[in-house]
């Protein structure tokens, strides 16, 4: 009995191939587009976590300085008194192409070290290799490489058991790469320690122990990028979604009469409804599979431009290379089922209550669908009930629920609004045809509305994330150049080269602008603590977003501090508020200023105020202001006359290029997923189109009986199809400027912690207005063109059957 | 006794009873046309014979199988094996082939016959037309198809709700010929639905229904 119910179930997909492709096309879009984000996601945390294990950082707990690096004597203090101490020493040292994280450690000492030599070049690495001049340094092939092209570095050995972008290396060489003697960033706590040691908090009550499992800043960093992108993947799969939903709705509408011989004929309604669970079950796997391998496609075309902006923007130690993992594998499929049952479950719902004898009606499925008052009530509530959750609870997740109530509410209001607009629209109409025209599309309406509020949220998405990094692109351009007003910036090789640099540009140079730091802790966060001359460059140009008066008198004189924008949201700090620098040392906040691109928090105040308190400020980075034309001549100079490298010496115009490049990528994949995302809501409009092409024919033979020709139908269907897409996309721009709104003040704020003001650029609502009317004209010229050449005996059969 | 009804009343929700206490007995090979005018109720008394849908009071008892004790999965066996239904509109199943619907009832219910089946499509003149599906065939074609369909599972119990309704009246007698042969070679029994006089005339017996009841 099941062996023949299955086939005369498989029948009409054997004589519906496309809507069969369809389905499967939209059910392998959705899980594309959704796995692809999350193979993303994936790799760049494991990748986080293989770095955490790789370098032994994850599993040890940890001694921190709150006013940044710990004088090696301490370290030499604390081993002497018998704690088994690891030390490492980080920093960044700039290559062409990006700079590396440096790590020294004491190599006889470190953990991880077994591990590190197991995947490299040479069979054990020995002491002396290490550290015997000039030292060894250990990256993975892709960073062996590019230390190898670099003058004058120590030996390179590659290890695969390493993240990128990290140099490891001998301690006392690291001291030397990153011009910093005496001092380490920070001490491992190895497991093993002797018997009856006086306590930590005794001998070093200056130092903080970090345990392993409260160390997770690159994920609390990273974790709002990764929200975002999950987010877009989400509304991908939600656009994808809606054509399964249409094409298993009309699935089962074509097949009620089907449904009820079968029944008619003795097949059980409980068997019935496990075969056609069972058949959707089965397009899942197979849209899923399907999808997986497109996700796996675009995932790997994009994950090159993610792992740079993470380790541009983060730092974060991401390659750009895919590894296929079961858990996403899993999960893809899980989506792509769970999405087909939700898509599905109304369907499968009135397929249980459809009674045996009911008669059906050609539209009887769009016409049980829900009243459109109800529908448009529906979407309100859902919009309010988004900002209703923004205003109840705080955070990132808040955001997103309310943006999802406003999409989906959106999507709902949408037939309601369009039934109205078409209503509106009929009492201008002239002529017989044109009643016509408005009376079809109203018709039509329902069958097409699933397409429609596709194409709605994939424009509103376009608007608002194109709004926003068009606002951003031009608010980060101007800050880029506030920011970077110095035209050459110059790191020595140490200390002492720094002052002779300084001295030397006195007399050569308008200013050198000293850019001094240190790395301290405030409220358990890493702040990069600055101490900044006075000058005009920072007076005249600082994008400050709030200030007290006389705010560059206050930070001249050491009695006030600036900070970022991030540490102003994240730790609720405002001018008029104290902030802690260092223990013992409080300032008032005199200013915010705006810090695109950085993800960590940062402080400035006046530099003869911060040497006091940490002397042994680091002195080899200078801004230099100069009149521009001079800049190139000076720049071959300082090369000439200090031996500097190419990297020491960079022009402001290279920062900002770098920057923008940065910038950029960052926002490669949001822009590639958008593309996706309208091309998807196309291939709904074309599906729904297609498939009710069968619905068409029925009300264009009385027309074309009456008089109208074939190629005026045709027409009229391409002029219906961009007609409809037209007032989308009219409905679709304030939807996408709140939209742009909620990302700019809200999205951002918590993602990134900065927020940017929103500008409007009609031309890009006009180019998509365009895109739009094109995606609807081109899905509707084949049906338009079917209708040109449809043979009249095919228009007579409509009467034939009718009769 | 093939068919027994017994004071079936039936009354749709909201509605005055559609049928009253109607009891009516049909014998294994007798043809019996059932008349009456438009919504005395024909239709309803055919669909709860079939099990298609499910009385008030009363008993209908079928090949010795009481319906009021069938629960869906019962009711949905019988009209897998011992009930046949031919419907004014016809109900072919439009993605399978006028050969595969033909088998279809057949196979559903595990009674397939070839050498019966072959001798139905001849019988019915449908050799021809086996790989065509039922948008391609005509009224009268689709109707042979549902006919054979029917009886291709040697139904003791056929039931035909207006089987020609839709047929002119050529069609109509060529249909109703091939239908009754097959019935009196098969030794089912036959309760048809119609408005006809003509084609009551041709059947064993005739029960007319009026305003809920048999007269």
């Amino acid at each position: 009995m099941r062996r023949a119910a299955i086939a005369c179930l498989w029948s009409h997909w054997a004589r519906h191939p496309l809507q069969l492709l369809t389905l499967l096309a939209g059910l392998a879009l959705a899980t594309g587009l959704w796995s692809a984000v999350q193979a993303i996601n994936a790799e760049a945390r494991s990748s986080y976590a293989e770095a955490s294990a790789q370098l032994g950082t994850g599993q040890f707990d940890e001694l921190r300085a709150a006013s940044g690096p710990i004088p090696l004597a301490r370290y030499v203090a604390l081993r002497r008194a018998g704690w088994q101490l690891a030390a490492v020493l980080e920093g960044r040292m700039p290559l062409p192409g990006g700079s590396v994280e440096v790590m020294g450690v004491d190599l006889l000492a470190y953990p991880a070290l077994p591990a590190v030599e197991e995947t490299s070049d040479i069979n054990g690495i020995t002491p002396a290799d290490a550290l015997l001049a000039p030292g060894l340094l250990i990256a993975r092939p892709e960073t062996a490489r590019r230390l190898r092209a670099q003058v004058g570095l120590p030996p390179v050995t590659r290890s695969q058991n390493l993240p990128a972008g990290v140099v490891l290396t001998d301690i006392g060489t690291a001291e030397i790469l990153l011009n910093r003697s005496a001092e380490v960033s920070r001490l491992l706590i190895l497991p093993d320690q002797p018997a009856g040691l006086a306590p930590l908090a005794d001998l070093a009550p200056d130092l903080m122990v970090v345990p392993a499992e409260g160390r997770s800043e690159l994920a609390r960093l990273t974790d709002s990028f990764h929200l975002n992108l999950t987010a877009f993947g989400l509304l991908s799969f939600t656009v994808g979604l809606f054509i399964v939903h249409g094409m298993v709705g009309l699935s089962f509408e074509q097949r009620r009469g089907m449904i009820r011989t079968l029944r008619a004929l003795g097949l059980p309604l409980r068997d019935l409804t496990w075969l056609m669970l069972g058949e959707l079950l089965l397009f899942a796997l197979i849209g899923g599979t399907v999808g997986l391998a497109l996700g796996y496609v675009v995932a790997a075309a994009l994950l090159p431009d993610v792992a740079a902006t993470l380790r541009g923007l983060y730092g974060a130690p991401v390659d750009g290379d895919l590894a296929l993992q079961p858990s996403w594998v899993a999960l893809g499929l899980m989506m792509a089922v769970a999405g087909v049952f939700a898509a599905s479950a109304q369907a499968l719902w009135r397929l249980s209550r459809v009674p045996i004898l009911q008669v059906q009606g050609q539209y009887a499925w769009s016409a049980q669908g829900m009243p459109v008052l109800a529908q448009a009530g529906i979407g309100a509530l859902m919009i309010g009930a988004g900002f209703l959750a923004l205003a109840v609870f705080d955070g990132l997740v808040a955001g997103f629920v309310m943006l999802g109530g406003l999409l989906m509410g959106a999507a709902l209001l949408l037939p309601p609004l369009l039934t109205l607009a078409l209503r509106i629209g009929s009492g201008f109409s002239r002529g017989p045809l044109g009643a016509w025209v408005w009376a079809d599309m109203r018709a039509q309406l329902p069958g097409l509305s699933l397409a429609l509020m596709a194409l709605l949220l994939a424009l509103a998405a376009n608007i608002g994330v194109g709004t926003m990094v068009s606002s951003f692109r031009l608010t980060f351009t101007g800050w880029l150049d506030q920011r970077l007003a110095s035209e050459l910036y110059v790191t020595a090789r140490d200390d002492a080269q720094g002052t002779e640099i300084a001295r030397w540009l006195h007399s050569r140079a308008d200013a050198v602008l000293p850019i001094r730091s240190t790395e301290v802790q405030i409220s358990d966060q890493t702040v990069f603590l600055y101490g900044i001359v006075d000058h005009p460059t920072y007076r005249d140009n600082w994008p400050l977003i709030a200030a007290t008066p006389q705010v560059w008198d206050m930070v001249a004189e050491g009695r006030g501090a600036l900070i970022n924008e991030q540490m102003a949201r994240r730790m609720d700090l405002w001018p008029g508020d104290t902030v802690t620098l260092l223990p013992g040392w409080s300032l008032p906040v005199v200013g915010v200023y705006s810090d695109y691109g950085n993800p960590t928090g940062q402080a400035m105040t006046a530099l003869p105020a911060l040497l006091q308190r940490v002397p042994d400020l680091p002195n080899t980075r200078f801004g230099i202001r100069v009149d521009p034309a001079e800049a190139g001549d000076l720049r071959s100079e300082l090369a000439d006359t200090f031996a500097l490298p190419p990297q020491a010496l960079v022009p402001q115009a290279a920062i900002k290029a770098s920057s923008l490049a940065i910038f950029e990528k960052t926002f490669v994949v949001t822009g590639a997923l958008n593309v996706l995302t309208l091309g998807v809501a196309g291939f709904a409009i074309l599906t729904s189109l297609l498939t009710l092409w069968a619905h068409r024919l029925p009300q264009l033979a009385p027309v074309w009986a009456l008089g109208v020709r074939r190629d005026t139908l045709a027409r009229l269907e391409v002029l219906r199809s961009v007609a409809l897409a037209v007032m989308t996309a009219i409905l679709a721009l304030p939807l996408g400027l709140v939209l742009a709104w909620a990302l700019l003040a809200i999205i951002n704020v918590e993602a990134f912690g900065w927020r940017l003001p929103m500008h409007l650029f009609p031309l890009q609502w006009l180019i998509l207005l365009l895109l739009a009317v094109v995606t609807a004209g081109l899905a509707a010229l084949l049906p338009a063109r079917r209708m040109h050449h449809l043979p009249p005996s095919d228009l007579l059969q409509v009467f034939a059957n009718a009769r | 006794m093939l068919l027994n009804v017994e004071t079936v009343s039936k009354t749709y929700p909201g509605g005055r009873p559609v049928l009253d206490r109607v009891s009516l007995r049909l014998e294994h090979g007798e043809t019996v046309a059932l008349t009456g005018e438009s919504g005395s109720g024909k239709s309803t008394l055919l669909n709860l014979v079939g099990a298609l849908d499910q009385f008030d009071s009363g008993e209908i008892t079928v090949a010795g199988t009481a319906l009021s004790g069938l629960d869906e999965r019962g009711r949905a066996a019988l009209r897998r094996g011992s009930l046949a239904v031919v419907f004014q509109q016809f109900n072919l199943i439009p993605s399978l082939s006028v050969e595969q619907n033909l088998a279809f009832h057949a196979r559903l219910s595990g009674q397939s016959d070839a050498a019966w089946l072959s001798h139905l499509t001849d019988r019915l003149g449908l050799s021809a037309l086996l790989a065509r599906f039922p948008e391609q065939l005509s009224g009268g074609q689709q109707q042979r198809v549902a006919i054979g369909r029917a009886l291709a599972v040697r139904p003791a119990l056929l039931l035909a709700d207006e089987p020609t309704g839709n047929l002119d009246e050529v069609a109509s007698a060529a249909v109703l010929d091939l239908m009754l042969g097959l019935v009196a070679e098969t030794g089912c029994g036959l309760l048809l639905v119609t408005h006809s006089d003509a084609i009551a005339a041709r059947l064993d017996r005739r029960a007319h229904l009026s305003g809920g009841q048999l007269a």
